[in-house]
């Protein structure tokens, strides 16, 4: 951090002047004032998941991956969302068949923008919407014969697809269908073709999260075992990595990647944004398994390591000094070479990096910022917050789990931040209001509600439709969204000023 | 290095330049075995020939890219058109989470609904408990005036008894005894968003004019002169509601909007979020049952409300999405006989600017083809009106059109020599268009956002008139009904056949010549 300071951080304090102890005394009314609001019973379950972080504790003092409870306006997607909207969906060369009724394909495609490069409906099927658009006779008689009809279908319409998956949405697993049976007699049919049955119907968990797990162990169980015993193309070499859980959101993984390859390894896979399924197949021959998005891929990295011996490392690409961080760890399992490799990038970009701070953060520091996302993005972004000075004064998991909130205690946020898990709309909403950020950071659902209240926000899922974020070129974005978003001009219109001005107001009263 | 701090560059850029080509290069070649690219574009160029086609309209269970959405959408739509009301969808947490980035993604607005959360034990047990806690956290929480409930299919599925669950959870006391709770079922596998609409409309109305599901009397019905409206499911619903209201005021109307989301969809950045803004009174729902006569604006978006409105001994009347000049001459024409109004001249000068635009420019309109998609009502407004300024529909496609909707387009064709080649083709989805698009060659296509992949794969520029809007701004703020409504429609139309004129003129050296300064 010191190494990227500017002329400015000897002039402004980073933090407001308020004292930690008023900071957490008052975020301990905030967190009691909304508990007010609840019915008792609600009320006692959601003071479990809301707490001021201690400095020194190994977890941010919250339970999470619970239930949510009914009718509080949880801002949770379902198992569905987590495995085809998120594992499932980049993996370009499949047709995922969103299998079910034709709503959950429909609001998730093309949503993510999960980066990709095919010729989309002949060779690549990223942005398209295969649904078999149940009807109320395939509830009664079930889907398994419509299923078995629509993966024909797909093999005629769609001769160039590479496999196909099936996203079960909540009825398949109400109405006892067989979709392993189908997916196996099919596969046969075709000539040993991928076919993946996906059991993440939505109301199977808490969260999406369940979703990545039954879709990491599917990739395990449907691919991985299928291919074992097949050689890739390509020689392998020692300096192999796969990058997991990076989506490619606005193109993350590429300007990851870029850095990797340029340290001196050589990415084999990517999991999944832009991915292919001879990418999943080959990812058992990499040596090291490079994890961004612990949540959603955890599972098949740990498997990767007892299955085939392939360790894995968790990185974080946001911002330089992680970045930095991040580079020597990955180098870190290889030889001098790669390490010198890594030395390098980070010398490369530094002149970069530098002159992104000296432009950004005079207009940033100091300005206090609350996030709300899932996945890795409360903890990982706040490293790239601090490189401009700015301070995150509140975070939350949306499906977040107990290792996710260590891994923010223990590396990530500061004494007195306030922490919300599965936060409801009306607790996020009166959190802001009272805290006062000058950023939110959350999704599409919540971007609307604090921009009417006044306050600047950035969509942190999306990456409000710029990006990449990750990597040294991804951080230039980073800072100049963050700066679009704080110091826009409209930020000065909301209130009128004849409302504001008492002589106006006091003129026209008489 | 391309990245540079002083012109940093994003997605737009950053992967034109050579390190990130290569990059995408090396990946592709190296690791992803894909086809060869004569094989890929072998078949490119299949799947453009009419054998393709007939493959594709052989389909009989595989839908792909389709353009309607599912029930519960259209209930949440429905029930954010009522005063301090929140949608309670009973089933899956997952669900909820996609209608509101959905409309949010459409509207640039917040639009808040709940969930009752259920999971697996939920499934095994029934979600009456989820019922009872969710509906008194919503109503402590978020203190509406009423709450709109709804089903997901999972709810559907195991069968729960919305009028039941909820009659428990006010005994249960979460909610007070008179409190206004309407329900619909709207399973997600029948029918499509507009069914949903249709279904909690009906829930709403039915709830307040029949004795509030058995807890109070039925409202004796004393006819007044009052006339109501209901808008249907529309992406334009902001304008449009706005601009019926104008109309009605200018002929002095007395009318009740039934489902009015003008505001709560266009709520102001001033520093205060509403999570309720305007909408339908509940005393107006409930005193609507007194009206003379009910007019919906899409009768695919009513066909079960306007029935049981019927038999409340209204007049009822239905428009299919009335677009252009006769069909607002209709609309207003029925306006006038039911409200017993005269028509003001304001409302004739009006139509005659209309007029006025249309003959300046229909000239560039006339003769041209065009394939339209969207939901049944929208496709019937919007073909009508572009036979009106000489246009020729040649594929009219609904996914969640019937064949009743189908036969009532041929009709619309059959009625005037510019529907002569027309074809409706109800229940297909826009992969089937790709085909239709390929073989049939319109000049230009008309529908949703969606349709920029056709645009991309086929080259028949896009016009967007439809739901969802998510890449182009505010279209939702300009009404599409009324003349000025019209007026609206007309102009996108010529904008994007001027720009498309402009592109395809601008070659230096080739085609100088049609690159006019006047059209």
């Amino acid at each position: 951090m010191a190494e990227y300071s500017t002329q400015e951080d000897h002039e402004m304090s980073v933090s407001t002047p308020t004292n930690i102890a008023e900071v957490k005394e008052r975020n301990r009314a905030l967190i009691q004032e909304v508990l007010s609001v609840y019915p008792e019973k609600t009320a006692k379950r959601r003071a479990k998941h809301l707490n001021v972080h201690e400095e020194g504790k190994s977890d941010c003092g919250v339970k999470s991956n619970i239930k949510s409870i009914p009718g509080v306006m949880t801002i949770r997607g379902c198992a569905y969302a987590g495995s085809k909207g998120v594992v499932w969906g980049p993996i370009k060369d499949m047709i995922h068949i969103s299998h079910g009724p034709v709503g959950c394909g429909q609001y998730s495609w093309a949503s993510r923008r999960n980066y990709y490069v095919g010729t989309t409906g002949i060779d690549t099927f990223g942005t398209m919407q295969f649904t078999s658009d149940f009807q109320e006779k395939d509830i009664v008689f079930g889907g398994d014969k419509k299923l078995a009809k629509i993966i024909d279908e797909i093999e005629e319409l769609f001769p160039l697809n590479k496999g196909i998956s099936v996203q079960s949405e909540c009825p398949i697993g109400l109405i006892g269908d067989d979709i392993e049976a189908v997916s196996k007699a099919k596969s046969k049919e075709h000539g040993g073709k991928t076919i993946v049955p996906v059991r993440c119907e939505g109301f199977r968990g808490v969260s999406q999260s369940l979703g990545h797990h039954i879709a990491n162990d599917a990739i395990r169980d449907w691919v991985f075992d299928k291919s074992e015993g097949k050689a890739p193309n390509f020689e392998p070499g020692p300096y192999d990595v796969a990058i997991i859980g990076d989506y490619n959101i606005g193109g993350d993984a590429w300007s990851s990647r870029i850095l990797l390859e340029e340290m001196g390894l050589r990415v084999v896979a990517q999991w999944s944004g832009d991915g292919t399924i001879a990418e999943l197949e080959a990812t058992p021959k990499a040596k090291l398994n490079v994890l961004h998005c612990y949540r959603s891929m955890n599972y098949i990295s740990r498997h990767m390591e007892e299955k085939y011996g392939i360790p894995w490392v968790e990185y974080n690409f946001f911002g330089p000094s992680k970045i930095e961080e991040s580079l020597r760890k990955i180098a870190s399992y290889f030889d001098e070479k790669i390490q010198a490799g890594a030395e390098a990038v980070i010398a490369k970009y530094k002149p970069l990096m530098q002159a992104v701070i000296d432009k950004y953060k005079p207009r940033l520091a100091g300005k206090k910022v609350m996030l709300y996302v899932g996945g890795l993005r409360p903890r990982h972004v706040i490293g790239a917050y601090e490189d401009l000075g700015m301070e995150v004064v509140g975070t939350g998991y949306e499906f977040g789990h107990n290792d996710d909130y260590q891994r923010t205690a223990q590396h990530y946020v500061k004494d007195g931040t306030l922490i919300y898990d599965d936060v409801t709309g009306y607790e996020f909403e009166k959190f802001v209001e009272t805290v006062k950020p000058d950023l939110v950071g959350s999704g599409i659902k919540e971007k609307y509600v604090f921009q009417k209240m006044g306050v600047p926000f950035r969509q942190m899922h999306s990456w409000d439709y710029s990006g990449p974020y990750h990597g040294y070129d991804g951080f230039a974005i980073f800072a100049r969204d963050m700066d679009m978003a704080i110091n826009s001009p409209v930020w000065k219109l909301p209130a009128a000023p004849w409302k504001q001005d008492p002589d106006y107001v006091a003129i026209a009263a008489e | 290095m391309p990245q540079d701090a002083n012109q940093v560059k994003d997605h737009f850029s950053l992967f034109r330049e050579p390190e990130y080509k290569e990059l995408i290069a090396n990946k592709r070649a190296n690791f992803e075995n894909r086809h060869a690219p004569e094989k890929v574009q072998e078949v490119v160029e299949w799947a453009k020939t009419e054998e393709y086609k007939e493959l594709n309209f052989k389909r009989e269970a595989l839908v792909v890219n389709p353009a309607k959405a599912c029930q519960p959408l259209g209930a949440v739509f429905a029930a954010v058109g009522f005063e301090g009301t929140i949608p309670f969808v009973h089933g899956s947490q997952g669900c909820v989470a996609y209608y509101r980035s959905h409309f949010s993604r459409h509207f640039k607005e917040p639009t808040s609904c709940v969930s009752s959360s259920m999971t697996e034990d939920a499934a095994v047990f029934g979600g009456l408990n989820n019922m009872i806690d969710g509906l008194a956290n919503t109503y402590s929480m978020y203190k509406p005036k009423m709450i709109a409930v709804s089903t997901t299919c999972m709810a559907e599925v195991i069968g729960d008894d919305l009028n039941a669950f909820i009659k428990t959870a006010r005994e249960k006391g979460s909610i007070p005894a008179e409190y206004p709770v309407p329900f619909a079922h709207t399973p997600a596998f029948v029918g499509s968003h507009i069914t949903g609409y249709d279904n909690a409309m009906k829930g709403v109305l039915e709830y307040f004019w029949d004795g509030r599901a058995g807890t109070i009397d039925k409202v004796a019905r004393v006819p007044n002169g009052k006339i109501n409206f209901i808008g249907g499911f529309d992406g334009y619903t902001v304008g449009n509601m706005r601009e019926v209201k104008r109309i009605f005021d200018t002929m002095k109307v007395e009318y009740t909007i039934l489902g009015d989301n003008s505001d709560v969809w266009d709520t102001p950045t001033d520093g205060e979020f509403r999570m309720y803004d305007g909408g339908t009174t509940l005393e107006d729902a409930e005193n609507a049952v007194h009206a003379k006569a009910t007019i919906s604006m899409q009768e695919f978006c009513t066909e079960k409300t306007l029935p049981m409105i019927a038999a409340h001994g209204h007049e009822t009347v239905a428009f299919n999405h009335p677009v252009g000049v006769e069909a607002t001459d209709r609309f207003i024409m029925e306006v006038a006989r039911l409200a017993g109004v005269t028509i003001p001249d304001e409302l004739a000068k009006e139509r005659g600017r209309l007029v006025d635009a249309i003959a300046d420019s229909n000239a560039h309109i006339h003769g041209k083809k065009f394939a339209i998609y969207g939901d049944p009502d929208l496709c019937y407004g919007l073909a009508q009106f572009i036979m009106e300024l000489g246009g020729e529909p040649v594929v009219v496609l609904s996914t969640n059109g019937g064949k009743g909707w189908a036969k009532k387009m041929q009709e619309l064709f059959d009625s005037s020599p510019f529907g002569a080649g027309c074809k409706a083709y109800p229940g297909k989805d826009l992969w089937h268009m790709r085909s239709l698009l390929f073989t049939e060659k319109p000049d230009f296509l008309i529908g949703n956002t969606y349709g920029k992949y056709l645009e991309r794969d086929t080259g028949v520029p896009l016009i967007r008139l439809g739901f969802p809007i998510f890449d182009r701004h505010h279209k939702h703020r300009y009404p599409v009904w009324g003349y000025q409504g019209a007026m609206n429609v007309l102009v996108t139309i010529l904008d994007r056949i001027f720009d498309h004129m402009d592109a395809t003129t601008d070659g230096i050296a080739t085609t100088d010549y049609s690159f006019d300064i006047i059209r």
